[in-house]
């Protein structure tokens, strides 16, 4: 009897150990790299006025906000063109990779045609297209649209094309079997199987799109969408005002985080019931 | 129901199997006697190469159940919409049906589990809802490729007699592709015995035993005599082979 409660003793310790180190390594999963970010800004601030850094070469954190709350009006409204730049070539991207990811399962003949300009579109970089884009098209809205949406739309087509074609075989032979035709077929297998690789293009797509945007900014310039915060930044270093362009920087990549957890997140939702990935350890 | 088929000549040669209503066959032989094969030509996935198969009822093709060695469910779908597939498939709305998914899931003894999603079911439980699927058409052939064969030993036990009584409840005729020669001589009324390269039938065995058939049959000595026949067939077949 007594060894066994001490067993049982030891146990609850070894747990007791384990779920502190839990607690732990939770903590210190948002704590540090809190702390590496306060640590950063403190040496740069340090850096900047201790060797008295004129703040053309680099501007001091205090005075990049300063520029973010004293421009907040002029980068929150460079913010929202940029953001819709960005998601409008998502949008476009999930329409055009999701339909023609359809059209190539759909029908050999088509991917044989097409799947290989799909690649050379995608492995041609963006920044030398853009500049052709803005000659041939008119509007230069829809040239700098355009070149977003090029970047963006690449995964989410191969990776659909992909989760289209991996559908259970059994599950195949099943529907041809129950006399499915080619519509429920797409509609209740393969869209389902395909809707996990979908997802995961959608997060590589996301990211992509902000950088298709902020390459159209650059390219076209702020003709094609009024002041992006791209455009910004690249006039604020033509002035000299690196505090702005500073400002305009940590906004586009708060942007990109943003989408990426704004796609992380539709794709738990989707997934978190049903597929693997979405599994707990002790589930 | 009857039907004979020769089949195609690799796979599978002058094969001939008549199966009546009611009737509970077990295809045994080893790997690659076309005991699949024999099932798809069955279910038309494929089309024998020469031969037919004749139907006696018009519609014998047209409602069958299937059940493969995998469980073969739609991850992305409860319980209950798995099961509700084939009809969904023929274009009949759910309200329509809800008592027959609900009826057969009971049957199978997952009505609990209606609203689970595969990947929270045992291996068992997902055969179960996969032979659900196969019956809630109440068709009148269930074709079963090797249904339990990935399951541990008592799972697959207490599957086959689940398996016997479903049966004695629906009614319906089974084809039953294994390799187990014990499971083959528990559940069926005629063990076909198959040999490989060319694939072909060596026996038919019947096995003259009634059902209800229980653990007391498992045990038997008539059970322990059928099982010395039905291999000692199946060792002529891999024999032959060899």
């Amino acid at each position: 009897m007594t060894n066994i409660e001490t067993d049982m003793t030891h146990v609850d310790q070894e747990e007791a150990a384990r779920a502190r180190r839990d607690q732990i390594l939770k903590i210190a999963k948002w704590t540090l790299p809190s702390l590496v970010m306060v640590l950063t800004l403190l040496g740069w601030h340090l850096y900047v006025t201790l060797w008295e850094v004129p703040h053309y070469i680099l501007p001091g954190p205090l005075l990049v906000l300063e520029k973010l709350i004293n421009d907040w009006d002029l980068l929150w409204a460079a913010t929202l063109t940029t953001g819709r730049l960005t998601l409008l070539a998502l949008v476009f991207a999930i329409l055009g990779g999701g339909m023609l990811a359809v059209a190539f399962t759909q029908s050999k003949w088509i991917e044989m045609s097409f799947f290989p300009y799909a690649v050379i579109l995608q492995v041609t970089p963006v920044v030398a297209i853009a500049p052709l884009l803005q000659i041939y098209l008119d509007s230069p809205f829809v040239a700098a649209l355009l070149c977003a949406w090029i970047v963006a739309f690449f995964p989410i087509l191969s990776n659909t094309t992909v989760g289209l074609k991996s559908t259970d075989r059994n599950l195949e032979d099943l529907f041809t079997i129950y006399g499915a035709s080619r519509w429920q077929r797409l509609r209740y297998l393969a869209a389902p199987s395909a809707l996990p690789y979908f997802l995961s293009g959608l997060k590589i797509a996301g990211g992509l799109a902000l950088i298709g945007a902020v390459v159209a900014e650059f390219v076209i310039g702020r003709a094609g969408t009024g002041l992006g915060l791209a455009s910004t930044l690249l006039e604020a270093s033509y002035r000299f005002n690196f505090g702005r362009l500073y400002a305009a920087l940590i906004l586009i990549s708060l942007m990109g985080v943003t989408i990426f957890a704004v796609m992380s997140l539709i794709s738990h939702l989707a997934l978190f019931r049903w597929h693997e990935s979405a599994l707990k350890k002790d589930g | 129901m009857e039907k004979t088929f020769h089949g195609g000549v690799i796979a599978l040669r002058n094969m001939n199997l008549t199966v009546n209503e009611g009737d509970f066959i077990s295809l045994l032989g080893p790997s690659g006697c076309g005991k699949s094969t024999a099932l798809k030509l069955v279910t038309g996935l494929m089309q024998p190469t020469s031969g037919r198969i004749d139907w006696a009822s018009d519609n014998g093709s047209g409602n069958l159940g299937v059940v493969f060695q995998e469980p073969t469910l739609m991850p992305w779908a409860q319980v209950m919409d798995n099961v509700y597939l084939p009809f969904r498939i023929r274009g009949v709305p759910f309200a329509e049906v809800r008592d027959e998914v609900l009826e057969v899931l009971r049957l199978v003894g997952l009505e609990k589990f209606q609203r689970a999603f595969p990947r929270e079911l045992s291996g068992g439980m997902k055969m179960r809802v996969s032979i659900a699927r196969a019956l809630v058409t109440k068709p009148r052939l269930i074709l079963m490729d090797e249904p339990f064969a990935a399951l541990d030993e008592i799972t697959r036990f207490k599957l086959n007699n689940d398996l016997l009584s479903l049966r004695e409840k629906i009614g319906c005729t089974v084809i039953f592709v294994t390799h187990s020669v014990f499971e083959s001589v528990f559940l069926s009324d005629r063990v076909v015995v198959m040999a490989a390269r060319p694939g072909r039938v060596i026996e038919e065995l019947t096995v003259d035993a009634p059902y209800p058939r229980s653990e007391e049959f498992r045990t038997s000595v008539e059970y322990a005599r059928y099982c010395r026949l039905a291999s000692t067939a199946l060792h002529r077949a891999t024999g032959e082979a060899a």
